[in-house]
């Protein structure tokens, strides 16, 4: 996969980024894993700890494994109530290139609704992304949720 | 209006009425009685302002605080709104100030309180300003006494209130010392909003018989299950208790092995280390939850240590501030643990994220509960200590020194 043209990269890039959000939008849990590399980091943090450089996640998954254990542990043990999210992702910044990773930025905003109808905006925030481009396909070697607020409302289940 | 002689039914601890949960004049009168009175209220931890003129904002019941470290390196505590017309002093959560100036009219005020400036007190040129009868002695803030235990600062708007360790007993006292046994650091924050009065919260807490059951993660993985070894400890005033439990098999390597061979569940985990731990306080207790009245909670869960905070934010509303801390001298593999582990709890955690919502089930379960009652007679009807966690003692423990203070 060329990283050579901006404007392929930032397609590419793009194009992960609506699939990704497309995974967990419809529910396609089970296959959010797969947009990572078996070694790859994915945190959920707020501004103020990656700021003041306070290392506790809201989620802080290792590998690949631990994000299948989310979603194992979302599917047969966690109570919750039924609810999806919509993620609008802004256009992508590419920040970074180095080790046959891109490293990108975008904002994002998700939208949640409860199986009884109501409807709220949820959270916003950036993701920080470290993406691996050598293979068939690109993965996510580092994902960094970054959330503007410090405030989750009632609980956070899905993955964002 | 509610007469308040008529809120409870009967004498004792084992029905509350669902009017506590929603009525604005219970809420107003636990802001009187319980957050402005003779209690200890969580405000955060020593590290969090450690040189003079540090300071951060938070509240003592709904109400906006400033904690402060003076130059003598005394912590001091005030309301952060402006004697003059009300408004927010302070707005930044934490800082660094030799005094505190209002944004509106500039009022001052020095790390006491004390009102130290007003803007234009004697006019502009001879015209206006302050009547000659103003003292600025007169227009301090109103103050908040300190104590501070183990690290842990707590708060209180009456100057009365008993000592610290006398009011949390030398049961509690022991077991805060417990988990804040060395120099503290902070690794991170975040806030939970509960849609459910700030009681629920602090009775999911108080409440073990819950956590097998509603917590699937746990029972699943075998991390707690009420056969275990643990008990309950609930203060003398009711108000305060300790929930704690040991794995059968102590020790870190045993617990990730039982995790790896667990034949019994369907569900296994691809990586179990997260269940692994160090017996860090040499006890092989793998949980503790303890709790001061009223908005204090202290968790251990394995080797995650949290201090929350809860914040009433009105009756159908709370906040639980979530603050992660380790200790200074921990070694690498430790600081780990605790972040690893940091999985289990808060909003998104494996065995905390269904308290977020349970709460809001029953609040919104309220309507049509004018002069009704929940059952509360697991485990008897007193608020004593138990070996047993299949108890909702330290629960009526809450209501013992709720009724009390409120004088319902």
């Amino acid at each position: 996969m060329t990283q050579d043209d901006p404007a392929a990269l930032i397609g590419t890039v793009t194009g992960l980024l609506a699939d990704y959000a497309h995974c967990i939008d419809s529910d396609d849990l089970e296959r959010w894993p797969e947009f990572f590399t078996e070694q790859a980091q994915y945190r959920i943090t707020t501004a103020f700890n990656h700021d003041k450089g306070f290392p506790v996640g809201i989620i802080d998954c290792r590998n690949r494994n631990m994000m299948e254990d989310r979603v194992a542990a979302l599917r047969k043990a966690n109570i919750y109530e039924p609810q999806r999210y919509r993620h609008i992702i802004s256009l992508v910044r590419i920040t970074g290139q180095s080790d046959g990773l891109v490293e990108a930025e975008a904002g994002f905003i998700v939208v949640r609704t409860m199986i009884d109808g109501s409807q709220d905006f949820f959270l916003a925030g950036r993701y920080l992304d470290k993406i691996d481009l050598s293979g068939s396909r690109p993965l996510f070697a580092e994902k960094l949720v970054v959330l503007d607020s410090d405030k989750i409302d009632t609980l956070l289940a899905i993955p964002l | 209006m509610t007469e308040m002689a008529d809120v409870w039914v009967d004498d004792g601890l084992t029905q509350v009425p669902y009017a506590v949960y929603d009525d604005a004049e219970i809420y107003a009168r636990e802001r009187a009685r319980l957050f402005q009175g003779p209690t200890w209220n969580v405000l955060g931890l020593e590290c969090e302002i450690p040189e003079p003129g540090d300071y951060k904002t938070t509240h003592l019941g709904d109400i906006p605080v400033v904690l402060v470290r003076g130059r003598d390196g005394v912590l001091k505590a005030f309301e952060n709104r402006c004697a003059h017309r009300g408004a927010l002093l302070c707005l930044e959560r934490f800082g660094n100030a030799k005094t505190f100036t209002c944004v509106y009219h500039a009022w001052s005020y020095n790390h006491d309180g004390d009102l130290v400036g007003v803007a234009f007190q004697n006019g502009v040129k001879g015209e206006g300003g302050m009547p000659d009868t103003f003292r600025r002695e007169d227009h301090g803030l109103t103050r908040v006494k300190i104590a501070v235990l183990a690290g842990l600062v707590f708060g209180s708007f009456d100057w009365q209130v008993p000592a610290l360790e006398d009011y949390l007993g030398p049961d509690i006292v022991a077991r805060i010392h417990r988990v804040l046994p060395r120099p503290v650091k902070v690794l991170g924050y975040y806030t939970q909003t509960m849609r459910n009065n700030w009681k629920l919260y602090a009775e999911n807490v108080r409440d073990p018989y819950h956590a097998s059951i509603l917590h699937l993660f746990f029972t699943t993985f075998r991390v707690n299950r009420l056969s275990q070894k643990g008990g309950i400890i609930v203060s003398e005033n009711g108000g305060h208790h300790v929930s704690y439990s040991k794995l059968e098999q102590s020790g870190g390597d045993q617990d990730y092995d039982a995790a790896k061979l667990r034949a019994d569940s369907e569900f296994g985990l691809k990586e179990p280390g997260i269940l692994g731990g160090r017996d860090e306080f040499n006890d092989g207790i793998t949980l503790q939850i303890l709790s001061v009245f009223p908005n204090l909670v202290l968790q251990q869960v394995r080797n995650n240590l949290v201090v929350r905070q809860i914040v009433p934010r009105g009756v159908d509303k709370a906040d639980i501030v979530w603050t992660n801390y380790g200790f200074e001298d921990d070694d690498a593999e430790l600081a780990d643990l605790r972040l690893m582990q940091a999985n289990f709890i808060g909003p998104a955690g494996y065995i905390s994220m269904e308290d977020g919502a349970v709460g809001n089930f029953i609040q919104r379960a309220l309507p049509g509960t004018a002069g009704e009652t929940s059952v509360v007679l697991m485990g008897g009807e007193d608020a004593a200590s138990q070996g047993s966690r299949a108890t909702e003692t330290s629960i009526r423990g809450f209501w013992k020194a709720y009724r009390k203070l409120m004088d319902i």
